[in-house]
């Protein structure tokens, strides 16, 4: 068996060797039998027990893991940010030779962005509200020692900006974040991060709260400016597909322990450990690659996708159809008078058809979840229909739209918003059949153990509360609750999207056998491309509130015609990774 | 083409490296824990609240105050104005006055019992009123919105321009009786505001939740929703908020009687009290401390038990 | 900024017509006829009760009387008290020592309210922080008047330090135990407000990437920490001013200060409609633009607000 790479997008390999020659046959950062503890009220947890790590200088190194699996702690511990009770309790983190435990806190405040800078995860929280952007990269110059009168340090901040991608940057200094979009932010941090070349810049998660293609770019150009500079990077990510194309050397962590670590390409194409083996099995940007592949050498995949793709174009019935659906919404200005018309969904048609899944796909403010609230009856389109079975929902009297309602069911993406935190498990599953007047307590009962049975939770799960049960269990629930009332179609909005990798994809797989085994038509709301690879039938790529292109989920992926599409494809974490095995 | 990074061998400590299978084991994703009972979030709120010792004294001191109040009997053979007389002006402590007596030569002990009835009374009355036209106000404004949220709100803020012990001054200078349902009825119609602005923000907050979504896509009612949904979610702002309230009445109640205007003087009350015993304050000052300190303690207790309470119930001051 | 400025003017104005309205009736509707009562048993002759009406308007309807009333707050012409001093004199005696006091609490409060708050914050579980929270939630269970007696008993007449009560025309020294007392229960307060709001922001993660940038634990602690703490306690003192404005009822009545609370309380134990009702509406103005100034200087500190 022999194993090609090749890189799709070559650009980011053009970027210059730098000029200086370092001496990088010895290690910048070398971490040994890290251990951390936390001390809660019941005692002492171990969030990571003796991890080794290193990374070269110049080199990009990414730590993957699900949330929990100590990757954070890890990183956070080198610069000696560690949250709370947090405390180092054994092994070592040498820095250029230099040992980081145990050092003053003098010491370490001059290590922090001198020599390694921090790019944090959640752009929205880790700027200050309170004070210019400009004044924030200021602060750095000035704590790091920068040499200069204050013009020069105005200059050299619009420099940074500049640098980290921000057009008109002088102007936008003078801007607080609240100004700023999700993806700005992340430019004006990794700015802080960049701003006293450090050695070292630790990325946490730098760019998971943003759009797709927001990430794409800010990734290559941040990849692009570490190279330039030479500064090693150590990425913290939860995904498997953008460790492996942003990183060389992966460290894959589980519960406190690197299970795996190598060469990036190696540990995806043959993992060895069980848990990296049901990572790369999961990770669902890898997994639609396999699917492409496989589709393209030919195989039984192929046959089925291509029997699939037939029965959908002829034999279901459409059960959902939107006709030129519109929504406005007037929204009303800081000053009076100032009012203005926002079009959130802009006359788009689509058709789920009975037993398939129909995923809307865009990125934030697309109008996608606009759309699905229309189907779910929770907005008044401002024009066009949502009709069921052919019958407009708009000219139904109140008894069949409430009559409706059971046949169309949401589940929300939010595992923690989406169950009644003072509900029982019970009581959170009955409520649709207790007000939809179905049975008597004892068979809702009985109901209730059914649907708990569907998705593959313990019965006794119904006596417990939601404050209980992890984000996965909680979208089970959902799902359960949803489906109390047998609909005939669910509106996933974004349902997948807040869970970790395994999860993610055992919920997927859970939607995938209830669609066979019930014969349901799902709306699968999502931003990432990647899921609707694995779970769609048919797919609408939604941009600024109208429908850029709409067709089947082969044609979207292998021939996009749209330049928007290709930019989303081409986005996906990974994608530029190609494996042939 | 350059160099290509991934065709680099390994660098010294960074080759393939697998843990053992036996050194971390692979859990089943996602299991449901068993082995605890369940607990919903009031269950926990309880939970953390009985750990502390500072909800179990103060839960004490409330207990105290509250059996003083109803039975005072148990604790004093005498009555508030049983044996005084101006022959025992002003007597030190001693084994038949615990507390020696006031001027007019009542027992100060017994009139000390005998006023936690009215603060209790009237602290009890003004946060009950206060927490349903609060309540009704706030959700009702911000669970509906518009111009309902609109006028409202804007009553909310014409009644908080006027300092609710402000107010009760102007309108207890008018009502001819002053009983302790009128003090609180007095007290409650200007003291209700800030409970009806934690309700309309807790309302707010709750109602974008997607349960509550839910529940619209499933057809419940509006009216539905917000009582058995939307409300409960806000309950505990509500319930921390009252909680302290408590204690502030029963401060407010004694200032204003103190001054002459909150209960009638044929009512014993430690506000009375302290005001009667002012004239003498160069002289006796001591005879003024244990109704000062009846006082203290009993709204100490109440605001001890809030701020156990918020801890419990705020899940931001939890996580700390 | 300016649009902020105008819109929360704006709401002020049917805030105040309200208020005022809610007082004007409130003391008009008290049962019982103070003119008749003015001479005493054997009252005054008709044609002067006649007079007197007709000077205060009190034959006319009584929104037309209110009217009349919001005429004279703007015009500073609100007639005389029954006893014939102009109203706008003793208002105009009054407010200076009530700002004075006020501003005195405030000051008192707010640095020594902060100041331990951060302290108490920055050391959070620590024997600092929890000996604090306890004495301070002893101070918010003592009454104001319980304290002015006690600081009275102990500081006035025990130790003889300071001055027992104010009397007229007190000074900074005289002052200074009312102005202790006032600020009692808010200082406590603040201070609580502080140190929940500094051990929030503490962890909060803008504060970690200032620190991660290589701020020294002092410029992290300033203008990050402290910065952010103050946005929820300006806003308390908004709220404060009006517990400021009551306090100063009972603190004026204890220390015998001719200020706005005490003229009021004499004004109501009298019976004096005019002065109370122009007394309460005193408060309520300075309470309204208090908190008008205090809006603003929210805005200043957090932009926020500024631009929304």
């Amino acid at each position: 068996m022999t194993t090609t790479i090749t890189l799709t997008d070559g650009s980011t390999e053009d970027a210059p060797v730098p000029a200086e020659k370092r001496d990088d046959s010895s290690p910048l950062l070398d971490i040994k039998d890290l251990r951390i503890s936390f001390t809660t009220a019941t005692g002492t947890v171990e969030a990571v027990r003796g991890v080794d790590l290193t990374v070269y200088p110049g080199q990009s190194v990414a730590i993957v893991g699900e949330s929990g699996s100590g990757k954070s702690t890890t990183a956070h511990a080198i610069i000696d940010l560690l949250p709370g009770t947090g405390k180092v309790t054994g092994g070592s983190i040498t820095f250029g030779g230099r040992e980081l435990v145990g050092l003053k806190r003098r010491e370490v405040e001059d290590l922090r962005g001198r020599e390694i800078g921090l790019v944090p995860q959640d752009p929205m929280s880790n700027l200050n509200p309170v004070w210019r952007i400009g004044t924030q990269i200021d602060e750095a110059l000035v704590a790091n020692g920068f040499q200069g009168s204050k013009a020069e340090r105005t200059a050299r901040v619009a420099e940074l900006l500049g640098e980290a991608g921000l057009p008109d940057a002088a102007r936008r200094a003078r801007q607080f974040p609240h100004e700023f979009s999700g993806g700005m932010r992340q430019r004006a941090l990794i700015a802080i991060g960049l701003a006293s070349r450090p050695k070292l810049l630790i990325a946490d998660e730098p760019t998971s709260a943003l759009d797709v293609t927001v990430q794409k770019k800010i990734l290559d150009h941040l990849e692009g400016l570490t190279a330039e500079l030479g500064t090693a990077v150590l990425f913290i990510t939860h995904d498997l597909g953008l460790a492996a194309e942003r990183a060389e050397h992966l460290v894959v962590m589980y519960k406190g322990k690197v299970v795996e670590s190598g060469p990036a390409l190696q540990i995806l194409k043959d993992p060895q450990h069980e848990y990296t083996k049901r990572l790369v099995a999961s990770a669902p940007s890898l997994a639609s690659r396999r699917i492409q592949s496989a589709h393209a050498r030919g195989t039984e995949a192929e046959d089925l996708l291509a029997e699939h793709a037939d029965e959908s174009a002829t034999a279901a019935p459409d059960v959902v159809v939107a006709k030129d659906l519109t929504k406005v919404f007037h929204i009303r200005g800081s000053r009076p008078g100032a009012h203005t018309d926002f079009t959130a969904v802009d006359s788009i048609d689509f058709a789920l058809p009975k037993g398939r899944t129909l995923a809307l796909v865009g990125e934030s403010g697309s109008g996608k979840s606009t759309a699905a609230n229309m189907v779910l009856g929770l907005l008044e389109p401002t024009s066009g229909t949502v009709q069921f079975d052919g019958k407009d929902v708009a000219t139904m009297s109140a008894k069949e739209q409430f009559a409706l309602r059971r046949r169309v069911q949401p589940v929300f993406q939010n595992p923690y918003g989406s169950l009644d935190p003072t509900y029982s498990i019970f009581r959170s599953i009955e409520e649709p059949l207790a007000l939809h007047r179905v049975g008597d307590r004892k068979s809702r009962e009985k109901r209730v153990r059914e649907l708990l049975d569907m998705v593959s939770l313990p019965q006794a799960t119904m006596r417990r509360f939601p404050n209980e049960l992890s984000g996965g269990q909680r979208q089970r629930i959902a799902i359960a609750r949803a489906l109390a009332l047998k609909p005939e179609v669910l509106v996933l909005d974004e349902a997948v999207s807040a869970l970790d990798v395994l999860v993610q994809a055992q919920i997927l797989t859970l939607l995938n056998d209830l669609q066979a085994e019930l014969g349901l038509s799902f709306l699968f709301i999502t931003h990432d491309l990647a899921v609707v690879r694995q779970i769609a039938d048919l797919v609408a790529v939604m941009k600024d509130g109208r429908i850029v292109e709409h067709a089947t989920t082969d044609e979207v992926f292998d021939n996009p015609q749209q330049e928007y599409t290709r930019d989303l494809l081409a986005a996906i974490p990974g994608a530029s990774l190609e494996i042939g095995a | 083409m350059p160099e290509n990074r991934y065709e680099k061998a390994p660098r010294p400590g960074q080759g393939h490296y697998v843990a053992a299978p036996e050194d971390v084991k692979v859990g089943v994703v996602d299991a449901v824990s068993t082995d605890e009972a369940p607990s919903s979030m009031w269950r926990e709120a309880w939970r953390e609240m009985s750990h502390r010792p500072l909800f179990w004294v103060s839960v004490a001191m409330i207990l105290v105050v509250i059996v003083v109040a109803l039975v005072p009997g148990l604790f004093t053979s005498q009555l508030p104005r049983q044996g005084c007389s101006l022959a025992n002006s002003l007597l030190p402590p001693s084994g038949e006055h615990f507390f020696g007596t006031d001027k007019n030569g009542c027992d100060i002990y017994t009139r000390t019992l005998f006023g936690a009835k009215a603060s209790v009374l009237v602290g009890l009355l003004t946060t009950a009123f206060v927490v349903v036209i609060g309540t009704v106000i706030g959700a009702v404004a911000g669970y509906y919105g518009g111009w309902l949220d609109t006028i409202l709100s804007r009553l909310t803020d014409i009644f908080f321009a006027v300092p609710f012990v402000l107010a009760a001054i102007v309108i207890l200078s008018i009502v001819p009786s002053r009983s302790a349902l009128a003090v609180a009825l007095v007290l409650a119609s200007f003291g209700w505001t800030t409970i009806a602005r934690i309700t309309r923000g807790a309302v707010l907050s709750v109602k974008n939740n997607e349960f509550v979504t839910a529940s619209k896509a499933l057809g419940m009612s509006r009216a539905a929703i917000l009582w058995r949904h939307v409300l409960p979610n806000s309950a505990a702002p509500i319930i921390v908020y009252s909680t302290v309230a408590l204690g502030t009445f029963i401060v407010a109640e004694a200032t204003l009687t103190f001054l002459g205007i909150g209960l009638d003087p044929s009512t014993v009350s430690w506000g009375g009290d302290l005001s009667a015993g002012r004239s003498s304050i160069r002289t006796n000052a001591e005879i003024m401390f244990y109704p000062a300190a009846a006082l203290a303690f009993t709204v100490l207790g109440f605001i001890m038990l809030g701020d156990v309470v918020r801890d419990a119930l705020d899940p931001k001051a939890r996580k700390r | 900024m300016l649009w902020y400025l105008g819109r929360r003017l704006l709401q002020v104005i049917p805030v105040f017509i309200g208020a005022t309205l809610l007082l004007y009736a409130l003391v008009f509707l008290r049962p019982g006829d103070p003119v008749a009562a003015l001479g005493g048993e054997r009252g005054l002759p008709e044609a002067v009760q006649q007079q007197i009406r007709a000077q205060f308007h009190l034959d006319q309807p009584f929104f037309v009387q209110y009217l009349y009333f919001l005429k004279g707050i703007f015009t500073f012409d609100l007639g005389n008290t029954f006893t014939g001093r102009p109203v706008s004199e003793v208002v105009a005696d009054a407010l200076p020592i009530t700002f004075q006091l006020a501003i005195m609490a405030l000051l008192i409060e707010t640095v020594f309210g902060i100041g331990f708050g951060l302290f108490a914050g920055l050391r959070k579980g620590k024997l600092f922080d929890s000996t604090v929270l306890v004495l301070s939630l002893l101070l918010i269970a003592l009454p104001t008047f319980v304290t002015g007696l006690v600081l009275q008993i102990v500081v006035g007449v025990q130790l003889d330090w300071l001055p027992v009560t104010a009397g007229r025309d007190p000074d900074v020294v005289s002052l200074l135990m009312p102005a202790v007392v006032l600020a009692t229960t808010s200082f406590a307060q603040i201070l609580r407000l502080t140190r929940t709001s500094v051990i929030e922001n503490v962890t909060a993660d803008f504060v970690r990437t200032a620190r991660a940038k290589g701020l020294s634990r002092g410029r992290v602690v300033n203008r990050h920490v402290l910065r952010n703490s103050l946005i929820p306690v300006v806003t308390f003192i908004g709220v404060d001013l009006g517990n400021l404005m009551t306090g100063s009822i009972v603190t004026e009545g204890i220390f015998n200060i001719n200020g706005v609370g005490g003229t009021l309380f004499d004004a109501i134990s009298r019976g004096e409609s005019v002065t109370i009702v122009t007394m309460s509406t005193v408060i309520v103005l300075v309470y309204i633009v208090a908190n008008l100034l205090v809006d603003l200087l929210y805005a200043v500190l957090d932009p926020r607000i500024r631009y929304a």
